[in-house]
């Protein structure tokens, strides 16, 4: 269990980037924050990650304080941040590099193939297309076979068919040892498409506005009625939230 | 990491690394030195230049062929080339650690760099004298003048290039648990390699300049001791074959450096200039 328990940040220029932030997540749920720009979620994701510490509030993982980036805790970047330097394999090894060699080779050539990348073993970074550089971060993340794995808007700078495609095999490989994973994104579709639930974050300071859980069975088809009915309404709610404040301040979750 | 992770058998070579094998196109760079060398032996037989003073290339040559026949002048390269090798060696550890250490930790940066700012702009021959009286005329001065001067433009690059290096990369060093070493070996050196390159190749030039203010102190053997040897008995020639051997070595060891390093560069994707 990932508990985020009124969790605060504020930033030394005093800017309170996030406020009193309360987030339960169990083993093996897929948890999304989606918000306009400025309502906090990145901020929220680094916090968990332990890349940064709160002003106030906690995050543990099964009752242990997270202080500081952990191995149990795998984090994919908006950008694949990949070294330029190290091939494919050396750089899915980078995060496993205190397991005996023969096991490195054995998990990153597991990792390879579960992104479908293993012909692209030996190749350099500048090699490879977005979408092909993003499942190479994905299987870095995943290579040390994290409790929980964070994704920081990971598909947001690709083409739609790749982001599509991308998302497909998010799932696949979250099926395969279930981890826990929190998903930032700006994009509605992508969120309704993979989480079991969706938190709706406001900006100044960034806030949970409201929590919803989407009844749309799985598998979920992008182009369903139902599916389709849910991302308006929760287009609609992230339009309420990143207005300005008015008097109609909190929307009502039963609402939608 | 393991043996097998750190394979890269099979990866294409980058196109800088194609472009530096031989395929005869190196060959124009001898296109100007010839030129002006049969523009300068031209200019000394029609009497335009004394020639006395300015010895022809071919006198030159002559006199680097009758040096190397008596075997002075492979006594006089090798004396050099170990002081060069020596100090270069020295130079490039200390300035590697200390601006390693300088561009990660910004409390030692601001012990120490003030004071390495100010001594990199005094003069190599300012200290002879000063080290001479430390170390002796022999080759401990002669080998840490070389080093002073390698060190300062090693130090320069590295520190100033692991300030640039992107966070990005560094956050996912922190996302790993890097320990402070790990995160300079494995991503603050890798990452700051191109400029890290150039600076050696920078400092080793910088090494065969000192090498001569080197041994203009008590030298018994060198290319710097030729040189004064030359000017101290009246020979030009002899001058000028000595500068000829320091040009010469400098760019071969220059040529060395840079085809040993492309094999570590052949990740970068950088422009690629038209032909």
């Amino acid at each position: 269990m990932l508990d985020i328990s009124g969790v605060s940040k504020r930033y030394p220029n005093g800017l309170l980037a996030l406020a009193g932030l309360n987030l339960a997540v169990a083993q093996g749920e897929i948890v999304a924050i989606v918000g306009g720009s400025g309502c906090g979620k990145s901020t929220a994701l680094r916090l968990v990650s332990g890349l940064d510490m709160p002003s106030s509030g906690s995050v543990s993982l099964d009752g242990t304080p997270v202080t500081a980036p952990r191995e149990e805790i795998g984090l994919v970047f908006q950008e694949p941040r990949l070294m330029p330097w190290l091939t494919i394999e050396q750089n899915v090894a980078f995060g496993i590099r205190h397991l005996p060699a023969a096991e490195q080779v054995s998990r990153v050539s597991e990792a390879l193939a579960r992104v479908g990348l293993d012909s692209h073993a030996g190749h350099w970074p500048r090699e490879l297309s977005g979408g092909q550089a993003q499942r190479v971060s994905l299987a870095r993340a995943l290579v040390g076979r994290p409790k929980v794995l964070l994704l920081d808007e990971p598909f947001s700078a690709l083409d739609a068919l790749t982001r599509g495609d991308l998302q497909d095999h998010l799932l696949d490989l979250w099926a395969y040892d279930r981890p826990t994973m929190i998903l930032v994104t700006h994009d509605i579709e992508e969120a309704l498409f993979l989480a079991d639930r969706i938190v709706v974050m406001q900006p100044n300071p960034g806030r949970v506005r409201t929590e919803v859980v989407p009844p749309v069975a799985r598998p979920r088809d992008r182009l369903n009625g139902e599916f389709l009915n849910w991302k308006y309404k929760l287009l609609r709610e992230l339009d309420h939230a990143s207005r300005p404040p008015s008097g109609d301040e909190s929307f009502p979750a039963a609402a939608i | 990491m393991s043996t097998e992770i750190a394979s890269t058998a099979g990866v294409p070579d980058a196109p800088a690394v194609r472009a530096s094998r031989p395929d005869g196109k190196w060959l124009i760079g001898f296109a100007l030195p010839v030129f002006l060398a049969l523009a300068w032996e031209v200019a000394v037989a029609t009497q335009i230049v004394n020639g006395r003073l300015l010895p022809t290339p071919s006198k030159v040559i002559m006199t680097l062929v009758d040096l190397a026949n008596s075997g002075e002048l492979l006594d006089h390269v090798l004396a050099t080339l170990w002081r060069v090798a020596l100090g270069f060696v020295f130079g490039v550890a200390a300035g590697t650690l200390v601006g390693a250490v300088s561009g990660y930790w910004t409390i030692v940066r601001r012990v120490i760099d003030p004071s390495l700012q100010a001594l990199r702009n005094i003069p190599s021959i300012a200290w002879v004298p000063m080290f001479i009286l430390w170390f002796g005329i022999f080759e401990t001065s002669k080998v840490i003048l070389i080093a002073v001067g390698v060190f300062f433009p090693i130090y320069l690059a590295l520190s100033g290039a692991i300030l640039g290096v992107d966070r990005k990369l560094v956050e996912v060093g922190r996302i790993f648990r890097f320990s402070h070493r790990e995160m300079i070996t494995r991503i603050l050196l890798p990452a700051t390699l191109p400029s890290y390159i150039i600076a050696l190749r920078s400092g080793l030039g910088l090494g065969w300049m000192f090498v001569v203010a080197a041994e203009f102190m008590g030298a018994e053997q060198g290319l710097g001791f030729l040189l004064v040897d030359g000017q101290q008995t009246g020979r030009p020639a002899v001058i000028l074959a000595s500068i000829t051997s320091f040009a010469i070595l400098g760019k071969l060891t220059d040529w060395l450096l840079a085809s040993v390093s492309a094999r570590f560069l052949k990740w970068q994707d950088g422009f690629k200039p038209a032909e």
